[in-house]
């Protein structure tokens, strides 16, 4: 606990509310997310808990009528401040989605397209960027002979690391993941969350999950959300073992409801 | 009930065998290299062809289609990107309107802007005319196409900091792009036949001409002149300027069909 007190937060929430049209969605939410490592969000659907991610980087202003109230800053910047570059922050946070959505290209091009388009590095680089995401990514060995073969015809859990690969050659320092695995196979689960617990040395991951063992198994702290409120926030082996809310403790011991 | 779906197939695809037989069994006889190659020959002679009327369309629908075919791609790309808003709504709604308006009466518009200002027929403004009837079909099918493309897709690239137009361009018309050929070449094919915009605009000729200033042949206008005029000579010409249209039309719509297979075999 006091490693995390230490470090500034990577991402906070302070009363923060959200609003699709006349819905208020997120209710006066205030949270703390360490800088690398691994949050988890749990909570049953329809709680608020992807609502929430997809504020951090604002994927929910493609939905028209939205509204806010509060703070959520990311390292520093106000996200839904007048002054933020939009593209310079969705650069910097990255963001996995429920579903593997490559763009109907080659591998290689679903890879490059990040770096190549923020002009983060030389396009001679492009290659050796893509080979290092992919690599990261724990894909290299899979695709490295068919780097201009369709997206497409990877298997489901190769095209969610494809995904992340994606991602990660953005630089983001802030990887968002909206159940990532759960349209996945258990095998491709454990290679995503190997993938995961990889990469908290270098990022800051916040991960929405439904799968309470998965949270477990990779967060670090645990955030419970319902019915749009944040409930409890603590490590994951305090949330799990003894959690001080008792709709927490009704949650994870399965008499939700 | 399936006899009856059976009666209607044959009723419903009759009319194209009716119209193919007819033209080979009336116009095939005259069809020779000289048709595709010649002007037509005085009264009386034998022989000559429609090839400046040949040109005459392949010029007018082309510069129609280098007009109509970007703004069609461009008004249905925002009318379904940008749904929900008052403009994407009032685009749809006109592109509905002028869908339904009678080639004719584009046509009359063409004249009143261009023929009347400029005082004199014009093949330009034929394409004026044809143009503005491929926008409202070159914009529904865009936009029914890019309405297709998954949501998902928009999101990972805005994900990736991508600006909302950078999107819809590089995303999503990439995405639906071989769909928009299609429905584009199909358009072209469908106003290559029209022949009411084209009377009082590019008018007709006997002549070769590649000036977009002046009359120029059209073979719709070559069909309506000849099967209208007395000489039975020409009438047999109208039937087979008939024929080598619908070859034409034929040729596009089959071509659209092929792009599309082609483009999407290498997506799979």
């Amino acid at each position: 606990m006091t490693d995390h007190a230490s470090a500034p937060p990577a991402i906070e929430a302070r009363d923060f509310s959200f609003w699709y049209g006349e819905r208020k969605t997120l209710h006066e939410v205030s949270i703390q997310i360490a800088p690398k490592a691994v949050t988890a969000i749990i909570g049953p659907s329809g709680c608020g808990k992807s609502t929430f991610l997809r504020c951090v980087n604002r994927m929910n202003d493609l939905v028209v009528d939205t509204r806010t109230e509060g703070e959520l800053v990311v390292e520093g910047r106000a996200v839904y401040g007048s002054g933020l570059d939009l593209v310079a922050h969705r650069q910097r946070v990255g963001m996995v989605f429920q579903r593997p959505n490559p763009f109907p290209k080659s591998i290689y091009d679903n890879v490059a397209y990040g770096p190549a388009l923020n002009a983060l590095v030389p396009r001679r680089a492009l290659p050796e960027v893509v080979e290092r995401c992919l690599r990261r990514a724990a894909l290299w060995d899979e695709v490295k002979d068919r780097l201009q073969a369709p997206a497409t015809g990877l298997s489901g859990g190769q095209q969610q690391r494809l995904c992340i690969a994606r991602a990660l050659a953005n630089e983001p320092s802030v990887l968002l993941m909206d159940e990532p695995c759960s349209a996945l196979d258990p095998i491709a689960t454990l290679k995503v969350e190997e993938l995961i617990f990889e990469l908290k040395q270098d990022y800051t991951i916040v991960i929405v999950t439904h799968n309470m063992q998965q949270a477990a198994r990779v967060a670090s702290r645990t955030g419970f959300f319902e019915a749009g409120r944040l409930v409890e926030m603590g490590e994951t082996q305090q949330i799990f073992t003894a959690p001080r809310n008792e709709r927490t403790e009704a949650y994870i011991t399965g008499r939700f409801g | 009930m399936v006899t009856l779906m059976g009666v209607a197939v044959v009723l419903a695809v009759l009319p194209l065998f009716l119209i193919l037989g007819s033209l080979i069994l009336k116009g095939a006889s005259s069809l020779s290299l000289g048709f595709f190659l010649n002007r037509p020959a005085p009264v009386g002679e034998t022989g000559g062809g429609v090839a400046h009327a040949i040109t005459g369309t392949l010029m007018i629908v082309g510069v129609a289609a280098l007009a109509g075919v970007p703004i069609g791609i461009a008004g249905g790309l925002y009318a379904s990107e940008y749904r929900g808003t008052r403009l994407a709504w009032i685009t749809r709604f006109v592109a509905d309107v002028l869908n339904g308006t009678p080639s004719i009466v584009v046509g009359l518009l063409a004249w009143t802007w261009v023929v009347a200002t400029q005082r004199h027929f014009s093949a330009l403004a034929g394409s004026f005319a044809l143009a503005f009837l491929m926008i409202p079909m070159v914009m529904r099918t865009t936009e029914e196409l890019v309405r297709l493309v998954p949501d998902s897709l928009r999101e990972a690239a805005l994900a990736l900091g991508y600006s909302r137009w950078r999107t819809t361009l590089v995303v999503v018309l990439r995405t639906a792009l071989p769909g928009i050929v299609t429905g584009s070449l199909l358009a072209v094919a469908r106003v290559s036949g029209e022949t009411a915009p084209l009377l009082f605009t590019a008018l007709g000729s006997e002549y070769f001409s590649f000036d977009l200033e002046r009359p120029m042949a059209a073979l719709p206008l070559v069909v309506y002149k000849y099967a209208t005029g007395p000489y039975p000579e020409w009438h047999k010409l109208a039937w087979t300027a008939s024929l080598v249209l619908i070859m034409v039309v034929f040729a596009l719509s089959i071509a659209a069909r092929v792009v599309t297979r082609q483009r999407l075999g290498r997506n799979d």
